[in-house]
């Protein structure tokens, strides 16, 4: 008998793909500050598209970790995609479950913005409202994930910190409903 | 004699007479949640958060006076689903981003959220347009956290004597104004050691150059929860 023969169980690993939409990646960092327990996990779950494999598109996903809110066209395309893609859609931090710092400009017109920024802006010459085709088009406000499609857990903080995530994760891994006690639920 | 007692939750509730049903709860050690409550101020019973089941009906437990006997039902999923509503409610109608607030840490709309495990507002938000009043030299007025507990109105208009506060509008437009005739609250004889200062839950009325002076873990409800706090010191509660 070749030793290829002998079969070890394995258990299937989690599929799991991350995305920042409109966010600043804060999210990220604290789900790498759950530091040496990343190497467990890393046992436990198999990275998909994530800006941690540089992989830009999911294939099918037990687990999808979203973290920004919706500023533009191209997250609202991403946003559907994941949801297509992940069994279990999670909006990870405040500005996924409520536009968070990015929506703070939806009291003011695009227009005005776009204008302030790139033509009458104080320092500003020769300025242009960019227009290239590549970019996408800004939306009129600041969207949370919950507008445009089901999100199945909401893990909120600014960012959440890594023992929220930690907790959130095993919770999911191990097929429990997550539960953040008292500490855990932050909104800033 | 043995003091008159309600039951809350199975448990005895002693009372004196007159005393709400949330009154003595809280000074018994039974948190129920609330937000437009204030142990030093006639009940308002407006923002339904301290809602019970009294002998099976629903009322708020802020302006219900105990009775002798009655069956008190308070922390219980069902109850608390709707309290979480109600937050939730309040958080979708405002514009509430915490990171950002001075009274982050220390706001009991946020600590209530924390303690009904709130994860999200659920709804839509609707982002209303609300410019701050920064007219004053000590104070900013920030209404985009308003949630209509009228507090300030109440502690200005029965403590402090100025009436510097209002409610204007009715249902979704009802907001919080300032009385006076441009409207600013430079224009008011409010002051820094006004009763108003102190009362606001959220953080509508903050004084300037005191922002993010509790470091974060320091802050009012970091260490102990809101239904741990309230009950330690009833007294002073949403101060």
């Amino acid at each position: 008998m070749t030793r290829a023969a002998v079969e070890i169980p394995t258990k299937k690993k989690l599929r799991v793909a991350t995305t920042s939409l409109a966010g600043c990646f804060g999210c990220h960092m604290s789900l790498l500050d759950i530091d040496e327990r990343l190497v467990p996990l890393l046992e436990l779950v198999e990275l998909d598209a994530s800006p941690l494999t540089d992989i830009k598109h999911p294939g099918p996903c037990d687990l999808g970790l979203i973290e920004g809110g919706l500023c533009n066209a191209d997250n609202v395309r991403m946003l559907r995609v994941f949801r297509e893609q992940c069994k279990v859609l999670v909006a990870m931090g405040a500005c996924a479950i409520n536009g968070g710092l990015p929506a703070q400009r939806n009291h003011l017109d695009i227009r005005d913005c776009l204008q302030t920024v790139y033509l009458s802006g104080h320092g500003v010459e020769r300025g242009f409202i960019p227009n290239d085709p590549e970019l996408p088009l800004p939306l009129k406000q600041v969207h949370p994930l919950h507008d445009v499609v089901k999100i199945d857990y909401f893990l909120p903080g600014c960012p959440p910190s890594a023992e929220a995530i930690w907790q959130f994760l095993t919770d999911i891994i191990a097929g429990r409903t997550p539960h953040l006690g008292h500490g855990l639920i932050k909104y800033d | 004699m043995t003091a008159k007692t309600f039951q809350m939750d199975g448990h005895d509730v002693p009372f004196e007479e007159g005393q709400s049903i949330l009154a003595a709860a809280l000074a018994a050690g039974s948190y129920v949640p609330y937000l437009c409550y204030h142990a030093e101020f006639k009940p308002h019973g407006s923002c339904k958060v301290c809602t019970v089941k009294v002998n099976g009906r629903t009322q708020a437990s802020c302006t219900t006076p105990a009775r002798e006997g009655d069956v008190v039902e308070s922390n219980v999923d069902e109850l608390n689903e709707l309290r979480k509503n109600l937050v939730q409610f309040l958080f979708t109608e405002g514009n509430h981003f915490c990171p950002s607030c001075e009274a982050s840490g220390g706001c009991a709309l946020q600590a209530v959220g924390y303690e009904l495990g709130m994860t999200t507002a659920h709804y839509s938000p609707l982002f209303p347009d609300r410019p701050v009043d920064a007219s004053h030299p000590d104070v900013l007025l920030d209404f985009n956290r308003c949630i209509l507990c009228e507090l300030c109105v109440r502690a200005s208009s029965l403590v402090d004597g100025k009436n510097v506060f209002s409610l204007s509008g009715r249902g979704i437009t009802k907001h919080l104004i300032v009385n006076a005739e441009s409207g600013k609250l430079a224009d008011t004889t409010l002051s820094v050691e006004d009763k108003a200062m102190s009362v606001c839950p959220v953080g509508v009325i903050l004084r300037k150059r005191r922002g993010f002076k509790a470091p974060i873990g320091e802050r009012r409800y970091d260490a102990h929860s809101i239904s741990e706090v309230a009950v330690a010191h009833p007294e002073d509660e949403a101060k």
